[in-house]
């Protein structure tokens, strides 16, 4: 099963985020992992191979700007794809997000659509299932 | 495609409400912070991180007008955090008046109306008037030698910290810190609160070098006046080391290492980042799990109530098995009635820890309802021009939440009553030598099983004379009885429908709300109200509340052939008299108890039962006592103490005063609970009249 990170300080806008992508039939069985601040994320990151992160900026103590430049300076995880979600207020904060690495961005209040798009567009559509029983 | 479903709009919209509640706590903060001649700039970073939330929120679940507001103070928010606006008085005003606004967005969002909000479109039109954003000059962090890899992470808010930080001319130092990841949360916590002692950490950077599975490494950067032996001496540990960050100096060669680090520090961070890699890949699935760090759900207070009701339809069972036990023993089986009885305490162990659970659950600290009068008391300071101290004692005090939700609307009225007629003047408290400024005390604190809270002013006092001369002038009292009445009686007045010193109503306290309503109010919660009053002193109204609506424990009685629950956090003693000793004082029946007289009432009588023929000269009463008042309800037989749950009445029902509700008896019977408060109320005040006949409820 691919696996996705969700760095959000928002209950609700995680929620949002996993049902929107879990509804979705391209994109597969997900197991999404939820971190509900910079530090939740730091400490979760170890824990196996992730197939995309998706990450809010304006997160307390660790922002997503650390959190990217943390993931593409770590051997393990720099070639994951990172989907960066914030507000349009925060356009400097994105781009330099998109400097450090970040692969995406989508602007909050986005649809569960646009959501699954860029999923889909950094991660690619489910793998044929059935291959490994 | 993903549909929003009723469950996450809920979520959405208690997740906005915390988020205002956290924003209201911000602004008292920054409020205080700011009398106190402190700056505490993570303040405002805290209340822009709120709306913001907010405004992303908004967007994803239509809430337009939520997300229009959100957008428009985060501007204000921005700037205010960027340092391209002064926290001016009238710009914390301002932002005061939003945390109401929010509350009235968010109540017709949520009921989806679509209804004009004039008070909030006013609030638009100050955030407009408040003025432009200035912006700051450019950075002068070119001056430091910091490492570019920091700079490229600070996010806009960090990189405006760290320019007002330099300045102000402090010095910048790096903290590297190794965390354990299993306790980074408390380690990290510890590591903030020493810090703020020396300044300001503008930000955390992984350093990406020395982490393993289970340890991480953060350059923390702190602005500081003190100087590097200071922080050596109090954040110095094993896993940290501290650098100053030195300043360029043009003579000097820009790749100037950084200050050695040690100074007695031990190095811990220098450790190979190759071998510690080389830890991480070995361990990969070790150490702390993908649970997330804090472990708290939010429930409905309905789900609890669920709950609470089947723990009381168990506590009927309960009953119901001592009474099969004591039928055992009685028809000879003591065998098998002990084993019952030993199921039975058991049962009745597990149940008690069962319900404690549930009520602990249900348990909120006063502080909830006390945060949002602090801003009232704020506001209506300002509005008055009167100077007002709050002091707020015993806010970690624990109440059933749905009391605390009964009670920010009766309190608020009690408060803007103290501002408003209790506080005098300056001029006024000048002239009797009293310190200008106002004092309003919030005590709350916990008193068996009642919370009693507090409000106290220490203003004028209430006007005895003036308060009589109204009520008789209105009609509420007949002049002759007015010379009889005593001092307690006197002040209840202020409780009478109608009834205000106050020639005019005014903007404040003359909003349709009296004090009637908060009486009733609170006794609609099982609680009562006493006022003290001293003149030229102050004003003192003492609210005593149960603990817990959900299940009380109850005095089981008889009235002729009807069985009634008296809760028993409302009685202090049950004894029997001659009905020959009653005497009538001042036109109400007393008995003499310890050598103190007591008004008694006949609840057969009230609740106009139908007299039996039975000989009743011996009889019962049931002294029911509410904060300082005391009634004695006479009854007919006492069968003892059960727990029981109290429903609502039917609609047919509930308009009969002097009942809290209905409840099943352990023998499958209805009994009605009878409603203390309100008795001792209505009988003590002398407005008890004919009532509707109780005889409904016989099998």
């Amino acid at each position: 099963m691919r696996r996705v990170l969700l760095a959000e300080d928002s209950a609700s806008m995680r929620a949002f985020v996993r049902a929107a992508l879990t509804a979705s039939a391209n994109l597969g069985p997900l197991e999404i992992v939820e971190a509900q601040s910079g530090f939740d994320a730091l400490r979760l990151l170890p824990r196996g191979a992730w197939d995309l992160v998706i990450t809010d900026i304006n997160m307390p103590d660790i922002n997503g700007l650390e959190l990217i430049s943390f993931i593409r300076k770590n051997e393990a995880h720099k070639a994951t794809p990172i989907l960066i979600i914030s507000t349009a207020s925060s356009e400097r904060d994105r781009d330099r997000g998109m400097q450090l690495g970040a692969s995406a961005y989508l602007v909050k209040p986005f649809t569960a659509e646009a959501l699954v798009d860029h999923a889909l567009a950094q991660m690619g559509a489910a793998p044929a299932s059935g291959a490994h029983g | 495609m993903a549909e929003i479903t009723d469950k996450a709009r809920e979520e959405f919209f208690s997740e906005a409400q915390e988020i205002i509640e956290t924003l209201s706590r911000n602004l008292l903060a920054l409020d205080a912070a700011q009398k106190a001649g402190k700056e505490d700039p993570s303040l405002i970073n805290e209340a822009f991180r709120a709306v913001h939330t907010l405004k992303g929120l908004a967007g994803l679940f239509g809430a337009i007008r939520l997300g229009a507001f959100s957008h428009r103070l985060e501007d204000l928010l921005d700037d205010l955090r960027l340092g391209r606006m002064d926290l001016r008085p009238e710009v914390l005003d301002v932002l005061f008046a939003t945390v109401d606004a929010y509350g009235r967005i968010l109540t017709i969002e949520k009921e989806g109306r679509d209804e004009d909000l004039p008070s909030v479109d006013e609030l638009f039109r100050r955030l407009d008037r408040l003025g432009q954003a200035v912006e700051r000059g450019a950075s002068p962090t070119g001056d430091y030698e910091l490492d570019p890899g920091m700079l490229a992470v600070l996010t806009e808010y960090e990189e405006h910290r760290l320019r007002a930080n330099i300045e102000q001319n402090l010095k910048l130092y790096r903290l590297r810190v190794q965390f354990d990841l299993s306790t980074i949360d408390k380690a990290l916590d510890e590591m903030k609160e020493r810090a703020k002692r020396h300044g300001e950490i503008i930000t955390y950077l992984p350093t990406g070098e020395a982490t393993g599975a289970d340890a991480i490494e953060l350059d923390l950067l702190l602005a500081s006046r003190d100087d590097l032996a200071t922080l050596i001496g109090t954040m110095g540990a094993d896993n940290v080391v501290i650098e100053e960050i030195p300043r360029r100096r043009r003579s000097v060669a820009p790749s100037a290492l950084p200050m050695p680090g040690s100074m007695g520090v031990a190095m811990a961070a220098k450790a190979d980042p190759v071998i510690l890699e080389r830890v991480s890949e070995g361990a990969p699935d070790q150490g702390p799990s993908l649970r997330s760090l804090t472990q708290t759900v939010r429930v409905d207070i309905r789900k609890l109530d669920h709950l609470m009701n089947i723990v009381g339809e168990l506590s009927i069972v309960r009953s119901s098995l001592s009474r099969i036990a004591e039928r055992l023993r009685g028809e000879g089986s003591r065998q098998l009635a002990t084993e019952l009885m030993r199921l039975h305490r058991n049962f009745d162990r597990r149940l008690g820890e069962m319900q404690d659970g549930i009520l602990e659950v249900r348990m909120v600290p006063l502080g909830q309802v006390f945060d949002r009068l602090a801003r009232v008391v704020r506001q209506i300071s300002r509005d008055l021009g009167k100077e007002i101290r709050l002091v707020i004692t015993g806010a970690e005090t624990e109440i059933d939440k749905l009391i605390v939700e009964e009670l920010s609307d009766p309190l608020m009225h009690m408060i803007r009553n103290a501002i408003d007629h209790g506080i005098e003047a300056a001029e006024r408290r000048a002239e009797v030598g009293k310190p200008l400024a106002g004092t309003i005390a919030l005590n709350a604190f916990q008193k068996g099983n009642h919370v009693m809270i507090e409000v106290e002013d220490d203003g004028r006092g209430i006007d005895e004379v003036a308060l009589v001369e109204k009520a008789v002038a209105s009609g509420k009292i007949a002049r002759s009885e007015a010379s009889e009445l005593v001092r307690d009686e006197i002040l209840a007045l202020i409780f009478v429908p109608g009834l205000s010193t106050r020639e005019q109503a005014d903007d404040l306290s003359g909003r349709g709300v009296g004090m009637d309503i908060v009486k009733t109010n609170i006794n609609k919660l099982g609680g009562v109200i006493d006022v003290h009053s001293e003149t030229g002193i102050g004003t003192k109204m003492a609210i005593t509340l149960p603990i817990t609506l959900a299940i009380v424990s109850a005095l089981l009685v008889r009235v002729h052939d009807q069985v009634f629950a008296i809760p028993l956090s409302t009685v202090s003693e049950a004894l029997s008299f001659d009905a020959a000793s009653v005497r009538r004082v001042e036109n109400r029946e007393v008995i003499t108890v310890r050598g103190s007289s007591l008004p008694i009432c006949d609840l057969g009588r009230l609740l106009g039962l139908p007299e039996p023929h039975e000989d009743r000269r011996r009889r019962f009463v049931v002294v029911a006592a509410l904060g300082n008042r005391r009634l004695g309800l006479v009854v007919d037989h006492l069968y003892g103490q059960e727990d029981i749950v109290i429903k609502p009445l039917g609609s047919s029902l509930s308009r009969v005063r002097g009942f809290a509700g209905a409840t099943e008896l352990g023998d499958q019977r209805v009994g009605l609970v009878i409603d203390s408060g309100s008795i001792i109320e209505e009988v003590l005040s002398g407005t008890e009249g004919p009532r509707e006949r109780v005889s409904l409820l016989h099998g």
